[in-house]
């Protein structure tokens, strides 16, 4: 007697909960992609500063190093080299997280736009 | 910073005693600076923020308690979604290192108060609790096959004369870069905020121009703190995902 009833209320509320959850995923997914220029002043710097940190911590180690050892020039020569390694590989790591980033909200996107239609 | 005084743009940034002379302790200075004032004014805001926020537990949160709500959603679902499962464990630090950050970036946009995160000892000892505490994690997790961390897969095993060098330094950079990013942005925004600030007087009428353009950095400022704040907690967390799960 009630126990259709019961079911048919069930099936709907978890289609509603569906819809909302979609309709939740996809406003969240245009907010990190809609905030624009200000994020990208954020990327930019990101980048610069990972860049120059490794730099940094390469041309760092290679002077401790030449003062422990005593072979002036040559630590700072190599570490420089491997911090400038170390610095673009950074770099590529986190435009690769970008990337990763920016698809996976593309998708979302696409999947939120093929729901409705 | 008291008026009156010079007007270097940097004078913000000084550290001062309170008590008006350094305090020593067997040779070390312990003296209760400006800088741990605005830390310890943090931790209590902080503090009261959410302990009265949650008092009613209510089933629907009411303004302060959604804002509450809000910063445990923010480092949840940040942890959620970088790390995965696993991350819950650290959700107390990530949580507590966001709501630091967060909250000293704002208080110290408040006039006349000090920005503790402007200071790179600051936002460098944190950096480095960060990363001794992230690679003890990793090694505890990994053992000694944590070293692979060094070595990217699949690359052939004569590059590793190159490769090792190169991520070790890689590695090692991390909490330059966390560190410096936070402290460089505060200390930008800051500067800019006194140096624009100083043309209002100077300009006399026309002074209007660089007051209207700082209330738009001011706004600029307030993205940037908690910006920055969000920032630094999701590279924990990226670092975290690196030592559990290995990239």
């Amino acid at each position: 007697m009630t126990e259709p009833d019961d079911r048919s209320s069930l099936k709907q509320l978890d289609e509603r909960l569906k819809a909302a959850r979609s309709r939740h995923d996809r406003s969240r997914g245009n907010d990190s992609t809609g905030k624009g220029a200000t994020s990208n002043i954020g990327v930019g710097f990101r980048i610069a500063v990972e860049l120059i940190a490794a730099l940094a911590v390469g041309v760092g180690i290679g002077i401790a190093l030449d003062s422990w050892l005593g072979t002036k020039p040559w630590m700072l020569i190599t570490f420089f080299i491997l911090g400038c390694g170390a610095g673009f590989t950074n770099l590529i790591r986190v435009a690769r997280e970008l990337d990763r980033k920016t698809r996976l909200a593309k998708q979302s996107k696409d999947l939120g736009k093929g729901h409705e239609g | 910073m008291a008026a009156g005084e010079k007007h270097s743009p940097v004078d913000q940034f000084k550290v001062t005693s309170l008590s008006g002379e350094p305090t020593s302790f067997g040779g070390i200075d312990v003296s209760f600076t400006n800088s741990s004032a605005a830390m310890l004014v943090t931790v209590l805001t902080i503090t009261l923020f959410l302990v009265f926020s949650m008092r009613g537990r209510a089933l629907i949160p009411g303004r302060w308690q959604s804002c509450a709500e809000i910063c445990y959603e923010i480092v949840a679902n940040m942890l959620r979604d970088n790390v995965g499962s696993e991350g819950r464990k650290y959700f107390p630090f990530v949580f507590t290192i966001f709501m630091f950050v967060l909250f000293g970036n704002f208080i110290g946009l408040i006039p006349g108060s000090f920005t503790f995160t402007s200071h790179i000892i600051v936002t460098f000892i944190m950096a480095a609790v960060i990363f001794v505490g992230v690679t003890v994690i990793g090694f505890a997790r990994h053992g000694l096959g944590y070293f692979r961390m060094f070595f990217p897969h699949g690359a052939p095993a004569w590059t590793a004369v190159i490769l090792v060098p190169i991520e070790l330094v890689s590695y090692l950079s991390r909490p330059v870069s966390l560190s410096v990013r936070l402290f460089a942005n505060m200390v930008v925004g800051h500067v800019l905020l006194k140096v624009i600030a100083g043309f209002v007087i100077a300009l006399g009428f026309f002074g209007i121009v660089p007051l209207a353009f700082l209330v738009g950095i001011t706004a600029l400022e307030f993205l940037v703190a908690a910006l920055q704040a969000y920032i630094f907690t999701i590279l924990t967390c990226i670092y975290l995902h690196d030592a559990i799960h290995m990239h």
